[in-house]
């Protein structure tokens, strides 16, 4: 018997198929992650705006929503359900949206380790560890704080790092 | 430039990823990464020490370039290093990058651990949680060796913090799915059911997720959660949309919680408390009523968490498939969704009926939605939803409305997607099979199926229409009268002529009496596609002409004279030229009634499994067939002898092999002294396996006398083919075993007692394992090692006996030597005990050539010019044992004139003489 369901994976992509972020909750190799990325952003930029939301695909079930310009699209196994995976997907946008101040596609880009770290506090190890928006981003904030008092207690860098050569 | 700066924003890292951002090609960017990869490799050898702030810079750079799919090869020991910095945001970055580009060096994996070892230890809760997020993420066995005792300390702790606990319990979930066997269970265990008592939602909701994965693991032990599940769910089910304040979602309390619970309550039976189960069923109708409540919100959002209830509240449902009541109405709720404006709802609730429909209670009430269904497979616009509607027709498909359902899926079949094409043809046939009152139906059916999608009807689906044809004599007649009909369109696929082939060729004679379809129009008919055709069917076309001459002998000279024609006869194919050849001759000498035997009907196929559903399950992976077929048993069992599940059990493997006692009295049962090599006795351990040879086994085996390769034994199961090779007194074989069905052989065990790899217990349908044995002559020896192979096709235990193919000549070693020291030796060797002598008559051709092949073969070099007579053959050879050498010689005599052949063998020792006589004379 499986010991458990759970998430597979999640790829962020763009419209233009440019993978934004992705998290693996099962060990795979490389070559294997590009494979499944390649493919499955291809499946998915193919469907019409109509269609379902949930796919079949090899053995597994992909559940995806369009947000503006970025697909969010989550792996899970057979027997999941889909509709809470649809609305995982939801509030991770709204916690990104939350946290940025109506997010966009440069956020994500820009500050791709926090992206990160909201997401492991929401999810870990592909299950829901924390739903309440407030509890996530207060831990996210509160690392945040850590971080401006750290920056405080720094010298000024020096002007070549501003203007990013070094 | 990001339009939303938080937090410290490394400068750095912005300007490049501006800068990537501005690359006007990929060759650009590519430069760029170069250029900046070098930099950052330049900064981290530099001599002097990076301070924190650069290194986690240059650290999130790597990772910033690797996300854009690029190869990073260096960084780790940096990314180490900011693990134990005291600043969070360094050793925050320091983790996502471990935890994105996971390594498995081992050095740095201590050196990981060790980091890890000092946050967990800090009391520092936004420490503790950053390190357990990396286990979680990382989740590797080393580090369930390190941190599996010590989680489980945390999460129960009195004193931890909430949110440490609710990282704790799932990357004690992790740890638990990569490595059970490291995580002790123990006090804490009764401890973490209580969780889910936790006055903390969070808490909950991480613990139930642990929970249910140890439910799944040891239901005994964790029982107690079942009331306490209930008694939460019930809570939250009955909770006013505001009472959770942050955990209600779009008015909905604690969807996610609330699925966890209902996923954690599927892994047991119905409470069997009064109580518990009431308050349980309570629960599942409110569910049930709020789904008729007018929705407290527009938003989506509102709709998709309740649903996501009520569907997860519906599997339960199914699960315990004891409440009626509950399961009709929970079809009922589906029914409306299968109208619903979201695509996503009918997509769901079709699939959800689909599991409603092998319930007895509910399969009528599944029923009833047939019509919408049907629409549904004709109007959706996305094929996945179509894909679900065949689904669920094939599961609501019974005795009433199985007519409808074929008929739908036929014409269905004409417009489908290509990807789906395969299956319905599966379902269809699977259907058409089960579901026929009259035969005539059935072959109907599948001949629409291969005129409607012949490409797409697999070998299983027309093998099968003629294995059930030959069963039942009642629709031969039909049969004949329709594949002829068929086989009249100007363009039919080649499955209808390989059907047709067949059929007319066993009961062409049923319909015969119509001068409409005389033998010889049968026949022309059957020709004149006769050239549109591959190999293959060519190759049955020949075979049904000469059944053809059998029933119809006025036909003989027509098709003989087919046969006889240069593209027959003179075929560059094989086994097309072959059957030509083979057929003409059998057709002018064989008498009529020798040729009545050999072409008498075929008899009735043996019942076992459907090998198209066989086939459905290997397309769908077993749950699901079985699953609905175990629901519909009942209803057809008197239709040929029904069609089983198999259910799938594995066990162990025990590929211990017994090789090579090669001791030439080996019936003592004490084993060989070891000696320290690959060799274990033979016989002690398979006493009575020469009773038991597989039948047809002798033969094979004789004939890798003298060769190496090839196949050892077959049968409609299993094929075993070797391959081997000998020099001096060692031998390598390797035994392949394929499974020539499209089920799984489970529990496969070859049985002999050497070292050899394990053979993996499974063979896949279709598939091949392969077995190396290594071999040691220590003595000379008679009888061969005997091997055993036990595995389970279907429901059935396979048990086969076969002699492995060595044999003492295996071990020869070839002696070139002149006329004179032949002679020499032949003198020396002249005690009657050392000769060994047979007058045989010739088994086949009498080519010398063959024989001499045969003999090179056997192990001995040929020696040219030593026997005054040359036609005489003369060989001379060493065997080689561990203990002792045996030379060898022998001389074969043929006489063509008498189809007799003397041969005559001295050795150094009798029973070699003897033995190696005895074999080498059944080879001619």
């Amino acid at each position: 018997m499986p010991l458990g369901r759970q998430m597979q994976f999640m790829l962020l992509f763009s419209r233009q198929g440019k993978l934004r972020l992705q998290k693996w909750y099962v060990p795979l190799s490389d070559k294997e992650k590009k494979k499944i990325t390649r493919e499955l952003v291809q499946t998915v930029l193919a469907r019409k705006p109509k269609m379902c939301s949930f796919l079949e695909w090899r053995d597994l079930k992909i559940v995806y929503k369009r947000y503006a310009s970025l697909y969010f699209c989550w792996a899970i196994e057979d027997q999941d359900n889909e509709l809470i995976t649809l609305e995982i997907i939801h509030r991770y946008v709204e916690l990104l949206d939350k946290y940025f101040g109506s997010v966009c596609e440069l956020d994500i880009i820009f500050n791709f380790e926090k992206a990160y770290f909201i997401l492991d506090e929401f999810l870990l190890g592909g299950e829901v560890q924390e739903t309440s928006k407030k509890n996530v981003l207060k831990a996210i904030e509160q690392a945040d704080l850590l971080q401006e008092d750290a920056k405080e207690a720094e010298t000024p860098r020096s002007v070549l790092e501003e203007i990013g050569l070094t | 430039m990001p339009a939303v700066s938080k937090g410290d924003g490394m400068r750095g890292l912005a300007v490049f990823i501006s800068d990537i951002r501005n690359c006007k090609s990929k060759e650009a960017e590519i430069k760029r990464i170069n250029k900046e990869l070098a930099n950052i490799r330049s900064k981290f050898k530099g001599d002097k020490a990076l301070d924190g702030y650069s290194k986690k810079k240059y650290v999130c750079k790597l990772l910033f370039i690797f996300l854009l799919g690029h190869d990073i090869d260096f960084g780790h020991m940096e990314a180490v290093n900011l693990l134990s910095s005291n600043k969070y945001t360094e050793k925050q970055i320091g983790y996502l990058f471990i935890s994105v580009l996971v390594n498995s060096n081992s050095e740095l994996i201590r050196l990981i651990n060790n980091a890890i070892k000092n946050d967990l230890a800090s009391r520092n809760p936004t420490f503790m949680c950053l390190s357990l997020h990396c286990i979680a993420n990382v989740g590797s066995r080393e580090m369930a060796e390190a941190f599996a005792s010590e989680i489980p300390r945390i999460l129960v702790a009195g004193d931890t913090m909430d949110s440490v606990k609710q990282s704790a319990a799932l990357c004690l979930l992790r740890l638990y799915k990569t490595s059970p066997d490291l995580v002790p269970m123990g006090e804490w265990t009764s401890r973490v059911v209580h969780l889910l008592n936790d006055q903390h939602m969070g808490v909950v909701t991480a613990a139930v997720s642990l929970i249910t994965c140890l439910c799944r693991k040891n239901p005994e032990d964790f029982k107690t959660c079942v009331s306490l599940a209930v008694s939460r769910l019930s809570r939250i089910v009955s909770s006013a949309s505001t009472d959770l304040q942050d955990y209600t979602y779009y008015f909905v309390p604690a969807p996610w919680l609330s699925v966890k619970l209902l996923r954690l309550l599927q892994c047991y039976p119905p409470p069997e408390d009064a109580a518990v189960k009431g308050r349980l069923v309570e629960c599942l109708e409110t569910i049930l009523n709020k789904a008729q409540e007018p929705p407290k919100s527009k938003k989506v959002q509102h709709s998709n968490a309740k649903n996501a209830i009520l569907f997860e509240a519906i599997s339960l449902i199914i699960h315990y498939d004891s409440e009626p009541n509950l399961l009709v109405r929970a079809c009922n709720q589906l029914g409306q969704f299968l109208q619903h404006r979201e695509t996503n709802l009918r997509y769901l609730a079709l699939e959800s009926m689909c599991t409603l429909a092998s319930s007895e209670f509910s399969h009528e009430a599944v029923k009833t939605h047939i019509e919408t269904v049907i629409n549904a497979l004709k109007t959706e616009r996305d094929v996945s939803v179509r894909q679900r509607a065949a689904d669920l027709l094939y599961a609501m498909c019974d005795r009433t409305n199985a007519k409808q359902i074929v008929s739908e899926m036929l014409s269905y079949l004409e417009t489908a997607d290509y990807s789906i094409r395969e299956e319905i043809v599966l379902k269809v046939a699977i259907l058409a099979e089960k579901y026929a009152v009259d035969y005539s139906w059935y072959v109907d059916t599948i001949l629409n199926l291969i005129r409607i999608a012949g490409d797409y009807v697999s070998e299983e689906v027309w093998y099968r229409v003629i294995q059930i044809v030959i069963n039942r004599d009642d629709v031969q007649g039909y049969a004949a009268k329709t594949v002829f009909e068929a086989l009249q369109a100007p363009a039919c696929h080649e499955n209808m002529v390989k059907v047709g082939g067949y059929i007319l060729g066993e009961f062409g004679n049923l319909i015969a009496g119509d001068p409409r379809s005389s033998p010889l129009v049968q026949f022309n008919l059957l020709h004149s596609k006769f050239h549109l055709c591959s190999v293959s069917t060519r190759a049955l076309l020949l075979s049904t002409y000469i059944k053809f001459i059998n029933l119809f002998p006025e036909t003989k000279p027509t098709i003989q004279d087919v046969l006889r024609s240069d593209s027959q006869i003179r075929n560059a194919d094989v086994e097309l030229q072959q059957r030509a050849v083979e057929y003409l001759k059998l057709s002018s000498i064989a008498s009529t009634d020798v040729l009545a035997t050999v072409l008498e009907e075929m008899p009735p196929f043996p019942e076992r499994e459907s090998s198209i559903l066989a086939k459905l399950k290997k397309k769908k992976g077993p749950g699901v067939v079985s699953e609905l077929e175990e629901g519909k048993k009942d209803s057809n069992s008197e239709i040929n002898g029904g069609v089983e599940p198999t259910t799938s059990t594995a066990s162990t493997p025990s590929p211990s092999a017994d090789l090579l006692g090669l001791r030439s009295t080996p019936i003592t049962g004490s084993a060989v002294p070891s000696t320290g090599n690959l060799l274990v006795d033979v016989f002690s351990d398979t006493p009575s396996a020469t009773a038991s040879v597989a039948p047809g086994a002798e033969e094979n085996f004789l004939r890798f006398v003298c060769k190496n390769n090839g196949v050892l034994f077959e049968n409609q199961l299993l094929q075993i083919g070797v391959k081997s090779e000998f020099r001096q007194n060692l031998g390598r074989m390797y035994l392949f075993y394929g499974n020539k069905t499209s089920v799984q052989f489970q529990s496969f065990t070859p049985t002999l007692n050497i070292q050899t790899k394990p053979v993996d217990p499974v063979v896949e349908g279709g598939a091949q394992v392969q077995q190396v044995l290594n071999i040691e002559c220590l003595a000379d020896f008679d009888e061969p090692p005997m091997i055993n192979i036990k595995f389970r096709y279907g429901g059935t235990l396979q048990n086969i006996t076969l002699k492995l193919p060595i044999t003492i000549n295996k071990f020869f070693q070839a002696t070139e030597m002149p006329s004179q020291d032949f002679f020499q030796r032949w003198k020396q060797l002249s005690l009657p005990q050392q000769e060994a002598q047979k007058i045989f008559k010739a088994n086949h051709a009498m080519d010398s050539e063959v024989t001499k092949a045969k003999l090179l073969g056997f192990g001995t070099a040929l020696l040219e010019n030593v026997d005054p007579n040359p036609d005489n053959f003369v060989g001379a050879g060493i065997i080689q044992t561990k203990t002792i050498q045996v030379g060898c010689l022998l001389r074969l005599e043929p006489n063509i004139q008498a189809q007799m052949y003397r041969l005559t063998l001295r050795t150094s020792k009798e029973t070699v003489s003897k033995h190696l006589c005895e074999l080498l004379s059944k080879q001619f």
